[in-house]
């Protein structure tokens, strides 16, 4: 009877340390990354461009280079993305060709980053003829990535909405679109906002496709528009591992490391925030 | 309703509709540049070269484009990653399903989730930075890049996948299995692996086929950590885990980063090793959602 006992205990502990295991792992190494990060962060790091020497080295350029890219990857996606969970869900369902598509979407949800880097180097920069490694460039490349996940997250959103809410506007005389835009859209909007911002959240951390497209590795003024040659917050830590002084791989790229967390962290933040705002508001 | 509005109706839904048929645009897309650019990198090195060449020098000459050793190098990082993934995401789905009070799992669950969620070259970072050079006070032999901590972290990162498709599996069992097990006398370990885990084997199957597709098309973590050296490794040989090897994924940087031109045949062999990942990856995929519906137990 003890015995049995203790070995049921043991089970359990073995898979309660499984589960903790990378957890632990993933704090102990981040505690390392901030600590490290701790000297060399601070405004003139935050405002300078990179440097051959670690002193005098910022991240502003690929910083900037990021936040333009992840906007205008918003500014793509959404209209596009928002577009086709509409069709799937309120005109297409039941379809064959929405069958289709879905399949395809979660087909392409699985495709290696890096592939969509190759996609965006074929299309946009041999196909359309951009120049490579121009924030345009990038952002377009992003953008098809992002999108599948940013079409489930739509179709969820938009699935949300009662049947009820859709009949009684067009029991009130309303057309289907009419009752799209004005009934549908506005109860599902958080739940879209919330799947787009984790959509952008997870572009901004991307760098295999950023280097496929010849985005620049290291970059020394900001991009001035979206035709500018750019690099990324990854793609500078990506460099800075790569260096051979010390500094830059036990100062700088832990540094950059806590400012790419951080804008993760802060968009993650805000997504749970708005899920959590509306929720209260919206009750059927 | 009057013509205007119904033309005005039409033109969003077909603007709609081409928003959703844009997305099988994107795979016609992927597909046709992988296989144009291919078809011209096949007509300058022929497919059995490409196949079955052992030497991987795209830039250097003599150039040489057997792609082996790069497929060497990635079965090395996803077979270390599945030893560390498969086993504590199992473990992990197991404890959150049955174990985990509802609050634990709740906040369990999210802080899992986030091993997912860091950046791919943040993990790249690590295995460089601190894991190897743990892993050298060890093993002293062991090379600044090598194949052992690159596959810890794609390990690492892969496990959210395993343990969370594993743990919808096991959820899905129902109650009335694990009471029949009860009843005949079993303790919870047993019911567990001798009833929870065979029902739900085919999803199990599925998420460790979807890990080690991700861990086949990682590139940041094993570019920066395993490092850029095409070799044709020994899988069995611990040695050659302790040194640095090359993945198809880590070519793929090494060549975007490098200066040769649109015309070259090693720019065109970027495609070609981009083909085969696609396939590699699709292929995984597929099986595992034929797994997942064919051999799902249907309960009611």
């Amino acid at each position: 009877m003890k015995t049995e006992n203790i070995s049921d205990w043991l089970f359990m502990m073995l898979t309660f340390l499984a589960t903790v295991f990378g957890i632990v792992l993933l704090s102990a190494l981040l505690v390392m990354t901030f600590y490290e990060a701790a000297g060399w962060l601070d405004i003139q790091f935050l405002t300078s461009p990179p440097s051959r020497f670690p002193e005098k080295a910022g991240i502003y350029p690929p910083l900037l280079g990021s936040i333009m890219m992840i906007a205008l990857v918003g500014i793509f996606s959404v209209p596009v993305g928002v577009g086709a969970a509409i069709f799937l869900e309120e005109y297409g369902s039941g379809k064959k060709i929405t069958k289709i598509i879905e399949i395809n979407i979660s087909n392409l949800a699985a495709v290696p980053s890096i592939v969509y880097g190759i996609l965006g180097l074929g299309l946009f920069v041999s196909t359309m003829h951009l120049k490579p490694g121009i924030v345009l460039v990038g952002s377009l490349t992003l953008t098809l990535l992002i999108l599948p996940i940013v079409i489930v997250a739509s179709q969820e959103a938009i699935r949300s909405v009662p049947g009820g809410l859709r009949e009684a506007s067009i029991g009130l005389g309303a057309t289907k679109w009419q009752t799209i835009r004005n009934v549908v859209l506005p109860s599902s909007i958080p739940g879209i906002l919330t799947g787009v911002i984790l959509a952008l959240s997870r572009a901004i951390g991307e760098t295999a496709p950023l280097i496929m497209i010849g985005a620049a590795t290291t970059i020394f003024t900001a991009p001035k528009d979206i035709f500018s040659p750019f690099s990324a917050l990854p793609m500078q830590i990506f460099m800075w591992t790569d260096m051979p002084k010390e500094e830059f791989l036990y100062g700088l790229a832990p540094a950059g490391i806590v400012v790419l967390l951080a804008i993760m962290l802060s968009m993650n933040a805000i997504a749970i925030v708005l899920r959590n705002h509306y929720r209260k508001k919206l009750r059927w | 309703m009057d013509r205007l509005s119904k033309m005005k109706e039409r033109i969003i839904v077909l603007f709609l509709a081409l928003c959703a048929v844009m997305t099988l645009f994107v795979t016609v897309s992927i597909i046709a540049i992988l296989l144009g650019e291919s078809l011209l990198f096949f007509s300058k090195v022929s497919p059995v070269e490409f196949f079955t060449g052992t030497r991987w020098t795209p830039t250097i000459k003599p150039y040489s484009f057997g792609v082996l050793p790069l497929v060497i190098g990635t079965l090395m990082i996803t077979i270390g990653a599945g030893l560390i993934a498969i086993p504590a995401g199992i473990l992990s789905a197991i404890y959150l399903s049955e174990y985990a009070s509802e609050r634990t799992r709740n906040v369990l669950k999210p802080m899992l989730e986030i091993l997912a969620g860091i950046p791919t070259v943040v993990y790249g970072f690590f295995a460089f930075a601190y894991i190897t050079p743990y892993l050298k006070k060890i093993f002293p032999d062991m090379q600044a890049y090598n194949a052992l901590s690159a596959s810890i972290v794609v390990g690492i990162m892969i496990i959210p996948i395993v343990a969370s498709i594993s743990e919808d599996a096991i959820r899905a069992v129902p109650r009335s299995l694990r009471e029949a097990g009860y009843a005949l006398g079993a303790r919870k370990p047993r019911v567990i692996l001798t009833i929870v885990i065979p029902s739900a084997l085919s999803g199990i199957v599925a998420s460790f086929i979807l890990g080690i597709s991700r861990a086949v098309g990682e590139t940041m973590a094993v570019t920066i950590a395993a490092g850029r050296t095409p070799r044709l490794a020994n899988i069995l040989n611990p040695d050659d885990w302790m040194k640095s090897i090359e993945t198809m994924t880590a070519a793929m940087v090494e060549i975007g980063m490098s200066d040769v031109s649109g015309q070259s045949v090693a720019y065109k062999s970027l495609f070609a090793i981009g083909l085969t990942l696609f396939a590699m990856t699709f292929a995984l995929n597929t099986v595992s959602y034929i797994v997942k519906m064919r051999f799902r137990e249907v309960y009611r």
